[in-house]
């Protein structure tokens, strides 16, 4: 997504030029307009200080630290340790899978891009994953994974049939959701290198495949980090792909008897399905537990793009810096 | 990235320019994956879709008639031999939803979003514009699930006491329950949703609209709302175009919220309804596909889902085909591209 670039500097100046004397309409537009900017405030405003409150008057420090179990009874359904367990295991899967694969089709259609037919159908192909709802992907692979082939990647019921649902398998799909934002700042962040760089480079003698290993992708590491981190709030974010490919069991069940593998091809729920299932949408009815995780959803929501915006302010300075 | 100074001059694995072919040719065969990928989505959705639309009929699927929870229903619970699956289903309350809802978030959030770009670009002091930039990318941070859960548990009760009246809810107590969650909600939230997209994408546009033709504006004796109007706000024209377009997409294919918010009902809300109209309960495409996904093993149920996500597919498509077509329309007459 493009960023809110800093406008050029105000106009007009005020003497001659005061509102008070344009014509009615124009007032009246310019009038709204302001309006709207502080509209705008006001609903971001309420909705930080609405979770604000209802975050801290529910979220309890052993809520953090206690795995959900199924319970009518709302002090014995436990707290949600094993959703933010979930959420950033299925974060560190789908970044580990988008920011290679994101990083290798960025440089490609940005230093190569040969023939330019295919590098603009790859371009459009890229822009297309960013426009396929999630929900889509979702059952998508639900009928991917299900096939025998791909049985290596979840469990596999007594029956035969492939489960298909497993932290694996969603964070497939979450890298997919992720893949567009990396291409894309990956792309920004080699375009903005100066071509004197790439030109020093190639007088020393480097080929273009070292002159992209050594010099521009490390020039552009605060870009390529941004679009990454902008990727993993996406991934926090996404319900669909959780509540579907992710076999919606509050607690992580790793499936076999491997250490790490087993949490791979197992299931477990995320934040965003926890808060999903204890709305009055979902089974689990209990609106406070779903404000405090929502709440401590936002928080981690809030802090990624804190950190893009860091990261990309940081991205000014390192270009400046090979000038 | 290996630091191992033999591959580094390339001497290892042949020369540089064998070494040079390998690694374009390994960038660009990952980079093709993404275009396999596009196709096998929509070849595997749109083959398990199929029989969906065969059994229906293709266009008598898109068409008015009887109640679409409990053809589903009857979809879900027919019998399990292949011969007699049961697929009757006219979907047009699902997709006169999901036109509603779109469209009406659409059509709030474009003029609210066009203000308030210029507002940000043009018009606001600078501290103003300080908070605005953060505004606006939180905004767009907040998941749809945070936006679903404030809306169900904080707004919709407070719409069901204000607005629906216990006449109303009788008057159409036989077809429908009026409650919190329902149309107007729905789309309220959704435009909130998609206003930070537009908002970021008209106003990082209008910032690059050249300075001499403001300047010239200016200085033809135009005060600023007109110069941004005019000018500015008409060479960003093509931006305007993709941003709603964007914003379309990202509206169609949002289940969750909806699925919250909207009364989780796949009711077509009448016209003719007067006031009721606004406040009777919706499920769009995505949405029907998230509440009925418990029921994807089960064949007939699953590929009339799966002919949903077909028809979400192909409206993102068109659309963003027709933003194309539009834009390319407009670069040739106004000959700024952004």
């Amino acid at each position: 997504m493009a960023s809110v670039a800093q406008p050029p500097t105000p106009i007009a100046g005020k003497g001659r030029d005061s509102v008070r004397s344009w014509p009615l309409g124009d007032q009246i537009a310019y009038g709204v307009s302001w309006g709207t900017g502080l509209l705008l405030c006001v609903i971001a405003g309420a909705i930080v200080l609405f979770m604000l409150f209802k975050g801290l008057s529910y979220l309890r420090l052993s809520l953090l630290f206690s795995s959900p179990s199924p319970s009518l009874d709302q002090s014995q359904s436990g707290g949600f340790l094993d959703p933010i367990e979930g959420t950033l295991l299925l974060t560190t899967i789908g970044t580990l899978i988008a920011a290679p694969i994101g990083i290798s089709i960025g440089s490609w259609l940005s230093e190569h891009a040969r023939p330019r037919w295919l590098a603009r159908m790859v371009e459009s192909g890229v822009e297309m994953i960013a426009g396929v709802p999630s929900i889509v992907l979702a059952i998508f692979a639900i009928l991917v994974f299900s096939k025998p082939v791909f049985a290596f990647l979840s469990e596999t019921s007594s029956g035969g049939s492939v489960f298909a649902r497993s932290f694996i398998n969603a964070g497939l799909m979450m890298s997919l959701i992720a893949l567009p934002l990396i291409v894309g700042a990956t792309r920004e962040a080699l375009n903005q290198v100066p071509a004197h760089v790439r030109e020093a480079s190639y007088a020393l003698g480097h080929t273009k495949a070292t002159t992209l290993r050594r010099v521009l992708l490390p020039a552009s590491r605060p870009g390529i980090a941004t679009g990454i981190v902008l990727g993993m709030g996406r991934i926090i974010g996404d319900t669909a792909i959780v509540l579907i490919v992710l076999g919606q069991t509050a607690r992580l069940e790793p499936a076999g008897g491997t250490p790490v593998l087993s949490l791979l091809r197992g299931t477990g729920s995320t934040l965003t399905s926890y808060v999903y299932e204890n709305s009055p949408a979902g089974e689990g009815h209990a609106p406070q537990k779903a404000y405090a995780a929502a709440f401590v959803l936002l928080m981690m929501v809030l802090a990624i793009n804190a950190i893009a915006m860091r990261l990309s302010r940081g991205a000014g300075e390192a270009v400046q810096w090979i000038r | 990235m290996s630091a191992d100074p033999a591959t580094q001059h390339g001497r290892r694995r042949g020369s540089p320019r064998s070494q040079e072919r390998r690694a374009e040719l390994t960038l660009g065969a990952i980079s093709v994956c993404v275009l396999v990928f596009i196709g096998l989505l929509v070849a595997i959705v749109f083959t398990e879709g199929w029989p969906s639309f065969a059994h229906n009929g293709y266009y008598q699927w898109f068409l008015p008639g009887g109640d679409v929870e409990t053809q589903l229903r009857a979809i879900f619970s027919g019998p399990t031999e292949a011969a007699h699956y049961v697929y009757h289903l006219r979907a047009w309350p699902i997709l006169w939803d999901t036109i509603l809802v779109t469209g009406g978030a659409v059509a709030i959030g474009l003029p609210f979003s066009i203000f308030a770009a210029i507002f940000i670009a043009e018009l606001s002091p600078l501290p103003l514009r300080r908070i605005l930039n953060p505004v606006v990318r939180l905004l767009a941070a907040v998941p749809s699930v945070v936006y679903g859960l404030i809306g169900i548990l904080a707004v919709a009760p407070w719409i069901e006491h204000n607005f629906i009246s216990q006449a109303d809810k009788h008057s159409v107590q036989a077809i429908v329950q009026l409650t919190g969650p329902n149309l107007t909600l729905a789309t309220l939230i959704l435009a909130v949703m998609i206003c930070p997209i537009m908002i970021a994408l008209i106003a990082s546009a209008l910032a690059t609209v050249p300075r001499s033709w403001v300047e010239g504006s200016e200085a033809l004796g135009a005060n600023r709302w007109r110069t941004t109007s005019k000018v500015s706000l008409r060479t960003v024209r093509p931006a305007i175009v993709a941003a709603t377009v964007l914003a379309t997409g990202r509206a169609l294919g949002e289940s969750i919220m909806i699925e919250m918010v909207g009364g989780s009902r796949p009711f077509a809300p009448n016209l003719a309804d007067g006031k009721i109209f606004f406040f009777e309960p919706i499920q769009t495409l995505a949405a029907t596909i998230l509440a009925n996904f418990e029921g994807l093993s089960t064949v007939p149920l699953g590929q009339t889902l799966y002919a949903m996500a077909g028809v979400l597919l192909l409206s993102c498509a068109l659309l963003s085909l027709a933003g194309w077509a539009i834009r390319r329309l407009m670069l040739g007459r106004y000959g700024i591209g952004v």
